[in-house]
């Protein structure tokens, strides 16, 4: 099935494809993990944050007093105190014309924004006293309106959030393409609906923690942080606060969940490093679950009016949206809270061969908390809104949606492929995803039980959707912007005197297995066995620049800089080996830790001989030779701005009528990632990317009262998806390598959370279909399925 | 401080003494005063349960209960599972199949699936995930640990002559 050719993965002993477990998962099932809150260190104090209790609110006074006096209390800031040690900032990009927003701060000056935005921040000896301590502060409020509606924040007169800013709109784009006009006119049905989605978070298991280590001797700060990419927040450091590139390290070790969560700018953790700073010893900051609610940033919170038209025939022929995203007081630092929306525009409709496409994006603040990018950025509306469209466009000419999506899929062997919106797609598998999909599932045969249950009074549905995943971003995303976030990634291997191999990477780990995956392709490529390959990541002081663990990169990018190190590094002991044996190095090889002749496999010496060699038996070695037993490669996708892979998801749910409940039943997802590392992890990534989007799709959300009150901040209120109410998941691929790595690796990690809702969504309309009632908001809870039924 | 209470215990096997404040729950307690970190607060309301752990034999979330109420208690850790192997064929289990990825829920998964088999020795599927409905995992989908834990249950009945 591999369509790539041979290549250095292909070597004997290959662990290219194979479900190596997770050498670095041992530490975690013995307890043994080390996350920042683990961490003590001298003289260490504790951070706790007093929050605005209002969605909008002028702050006339802050009297700390009494707090600050209180026995291990070491200090209690406000803004005023922090002015001018660090410089405030502001979330746009200069590639997102028109993206406006206001600066920000650690603490809020003179008026706070949203319900949970830090005020003041109070250090003490420990977490406790600095808990009991922070209700000594008193404030002294004026409550201001609250504008907390996306829509009526754009009303004309609608008092701006942002002063400075003159209106509450942060950023518009619109996209015209093809005749859309003339499609609709001259189409057989149109389909019409209105969608929202709800405001959701991340919920991390491990709360946003932060450790400062400011050592005033030597003016060196350590921060240990729990993040997806270091070399980005000492980069964020360095612009913002009084230090020099030498005198900033970042280590991030074990993350306890992060889902684009921890990859943003937040003012509480600013606040920590500017005290750290400001008091000279270690200041810890671990947020609570509260106020991980109403603190972390938000994710989607979208209504979208979409519009399908399609023939008889079954074309679709145009497709126009209107999308409306809330993202609260400001753009999220430094990526912004306008790639959201952006890709949803972007990527509605991108799988279908529709040519003629219509959207409208507008962003707007709110007085709730920032919105930004989340696990599968946009996709998962971009999805249910094509999707469940689709759906409704095969009702409306009685034609079987797996037909019509059939009918409609870029046909495989159509690439490279540009969509309307303008994305470049090099090399896709729709229509062989979904012939797969359709086969897996037994589609026939689950539409003659459905039909059968029906008939009892059992009422089952199957939705289906396609996807496509943006996954190894290039420099076009961020970095052209002005925001300090690298493309490339880079990997440094280094041959040890015992024949092990220490590799560093700038790719970062919080649990999705990119340590076992690029020591796989270094193993590999290497010829030496995986238990040998020591892997280094998250510290800015230890290993080569790079990006970090985001958008689907770590294995694609860091992969193949990990696979290019390799083979330079073979290069070199193989040169060595060379000298050493008086043998041409290209008739060497290395293979399971031993220096061979490559045509007969005959072994020549052990691997570790050639690292004695080189590093104590300089003696022994001519003259010329100096072993050189260190390589670093570095590697940045430039050909396409985006490797996108796509896949089909499907769900089968039953719909109890009586109380709105929904069961699932089953899920499948068809995924083509290109080449597979490790297929046991790739398939968990899939696997938990679905449950999010389950989750979104059912259960999650952050509910607000008109005031921007927050009605449901703990996760007693706030619903995650569980064992109990979840399937099980059954995964299949298909492989289609990117071409432009050797690797031919492209992302896995938000697939999943790409196509399960829409893939649910599309289920339970499937089962109200006998009914006449339909759902368009998300999360579908068993209340709106009742009133979507006129049950309630 | 008139607010602090003696208590004797046994943590891991090994006999425990200190003076903790009456409001110290037993996960702070773990963690703060025994650098026991293998335990975890997640939400320290009761709902996530990565900070289970085992109290006089029976799983107990950490977060809800006051480590001065635990005088002349046993607490097991994941610490103490561990060293003891009473778990290993579990954690082996996870780790091959991969029934985990960030870990930091995984301590009090695993406390509470050695109780879920000591008491129902070959669960179904459907018994596994509703035993583990108290313990919240945002990675791995559950489906993992659910397969995870049905293997172990294999092994300990075929180890046992069947079931």
């Amino acid at each position: 099935m591999t369509e790539r050719p041979l290549s250095f993965l292909d070597r004997p002993n290959s662990y290219i494809g194979r479900s190596v477990p997770r050498p670095n998962a041992q530490r975690l099932l013995h307890g043994r993990g080390t996350f920042v809150d683990d961490i003590r260190l001298p003289r260490l104090v504790h951070a706790v944050f007093l929050r605005s209790p209002y969605a909008h609110a002028r702050i006339i006074s802050i009297d700390a007093t009494a707090a600050a006096q209180l026995p291990g209390v070491v200090r209690v800031v406000t803004a005023k105190d922090l002015a001018g040690r660090y410089t405030p900032w502001v979330g746009v990009l200069t590639h997102m014309k028109g993206l406006k927003s206001a600066p920000q701060h650690p603490l809020a000056v003179e008026r706070a924004c949203w319900q949970g935005e830090p005020v003041a921040a109070l250090v003490a000896e420990s977490r406790a006293v600095a808990e009991d301590a922070l209700a000594h502060i008193v404030v002294d409020w004026e409550e201001l309106p609250a504008v907390a509606d996306a829509e009526t924040v754009l009303a004309p007169g609608a008092p701006a959030i942002q002063p400075a800013l003159g209106d509450n709109l942060a950023f518009a784009r619109s996209i015209d393409v093809g005749a859309v006009d003339d499609a609709f006119a001259r189409a057989d049905a149109v389909v019409e609906d209105h969608f929202t989605v709800a405001r959701h978070t991340g919920v991390c298991p491990e709360t946003r923690s932060i450790l400062a280590d400011f050592n005033p001797a030597d003016r060196q700060l350590t921060v240990h942080h729990s993040s997806q990419a270091p070399h980005m927040m000492k980069e964020i450091i360095l612009r913002h606060f009084p230090l020099a590139e030498p005198d900033v390290r970042v280590i991030c070790r074990d993350v306890g969940g992060s889902y684009g969560i921890k990859i943003h700018v937040y003012p509480d953790e600013m606040a920590v490093i500017a005290l750290s700073l400001l008091l000279g010893r270690p200041v810890k900051f671990v947020a609570d679950r509260l106020e991980s609610f109403v603190s972390d940033i938000h994710a989607r919170e979208h209504r979208i009016g979409a519009r399908m038209a399609v023939s008889k025939s079954g074309e679709i022929l145009a497709i126009a949206v209107d999308d409306l995203t809330g993202i609260g007081p400001y753009s999220t630092y430094p990526r912004t809270s306008a790639v959201e929306g952006n890709q949803v525009i972007n990527l509605i409709g991108s799988w279908y061969r529709c040519a003629n496409y219509r959207a409208r994006l507008r962003v707007a603040f709110q007085n709730k908390p920032p919105m930004s990018q989340y696990r599968a950025v946009g996709h998962p509306i971009a999805c249910a809104v094509t999707e469940m469209l689709v759906d409704r466009a095969a009702q409306a000419i009685g034609l079987d949606p797996a037909e019509l999506r059939r009918r409609n899929l870029i046909a495989d062997d159509a690439y490279p492929w540009t969509s309307p919106a303008g994305l470049r797609l090099e090399r896709l598998s729709h229509q062989r995803c979904l012939e797969r999909m359709l086969e897996l599932m037994d589609y026939a045969g689950l539409r003659r039980e459905q039909a059968a249950l029906r008939a009892k009074g059992v009422h089952r549905g199957i939705g289906l959707a396609s996807f496509v995943e943006i996954t190894n971003p290039g420099p076009a995303f961020y970095g052209v912007g002005g925001a300090p976030i690298s493309a490339q990634d880079g990997c440094t291997l280094r041959l040890d005197p015992g024949g092990s191999v220490t590799l560093a990477i700038s790719v970062t780990e919080q649990g999705q297995g990119t340590e076992t995956a690029v020591a796989q392709i270094a193993a590999s490529v290497l010829g030496v066995s995986l238990e040998r390959v020591r892997v280094v990541t998250g510290d800015t002081e230890r290993t080569p620049y790079g990006g970090g663990t985001w958008a689907s990169r770590g294995t694609g990018i860091g992969g193949e800089a990990a696979l290019q190190a390799a083979k330079a590094l073979r290069a070199n002991v193989l040169a060595l080996a060379g000298a050493i044996l008086q043998a041409v190095p290209d008739t060497l090889d290395i293979r399971a830790d031993w220096i061979i002749d490559a045509a007969s496999g005959a072994q020549r010496i052990r691997l570790h001989e050639v690292g004695r060699a080189g590093y104590f038996r300089g003696d022994t070695l001519p003259p010329d030779v100096q072993p050189e037993l260190v390589a670093t490669r570095h590697y940045q996708p430039r050909e396409y701005p985006f490797a996108f892979t796509n896949g089909v998801q499907a769900s089968w749910v039953e719909v109890d009528v009586d109380t709105g409940f929904v069961t699932l039943l089953k899920h499948w997802v068809v995924e083509d990632c290109g080449t597979v590392v490790n297929p046991l992890l790739v398939d968990e990534q899939i696997r938990g990317g679905v449950v999010q989007g389950l989750g979104a799709a059912l259960f999650e959300e952050c509910s607000y009262d008109a005031q921007g009150q927050l009605l449901n901040g703990t996760l007693a209120d706030y619903l995650v998806p569980m064992a109990g109410e979840m399937p099980d998941i059954v995964v299949a691929h298909l492989v289609t390598p990117t071409t432009t790595s050797e690797l031919g690796a492209k992302g896995v990690g938000e697939a999943g959370t790409a196509g399960a809702p829409a893939a649910v969504m599309n289920a339970i309309n499937d089962a109200l279909l006998p009914f006449g009632a339909r759902i368009t908001t998300q999360p579908a809870t068993p209340q709106r399925i009742l009133r979507a039924l006129k049950r309630t | 401080m008139s607010d602090a209470i003696d208590i004797r215990l046994t943590v891991n096997g090994e006999p425990v003494a200190r003076h903790v404040p009456a409001r110290q729950n037993l996960v702070d307690f773990l963690r703060e005063e025994l650098g026991l970190t293998g335990t975890r607060a997640g939400c320290e309301h009761g709902v996530c349960g990565a900070c289970t752990v085992r109290v006089d034999g029976a799983a107990t979330r950490a977060c809800l209960i006051f480590a001065a109420q635990l005088d002349g208690a046993r607490v097991d850790t994941i610490e103490g599972l561990s060293e003891s192997g009473e778990i290993a064929d579990l954690q082996a289990a996870f780790h091959a199949r991969n029934a985990l990825q960030c870990g930091f829920c995984t301590a009090g998964m695993l406390v509470t699936t050695a109780e879920l088999l000591r008491d129902i020795p070959a669960p179904s599927r459907a018994e596994i995930r509703d035993h583990l409905s108290g313990n919240y995992c945002r990675c791995t989908g559950y489906h993992a640990i659910v397969d995870a834990i049905e293997t172990v249950a294999r092994q300990r009945c075929a180890a046992k002559g069947g079931t």
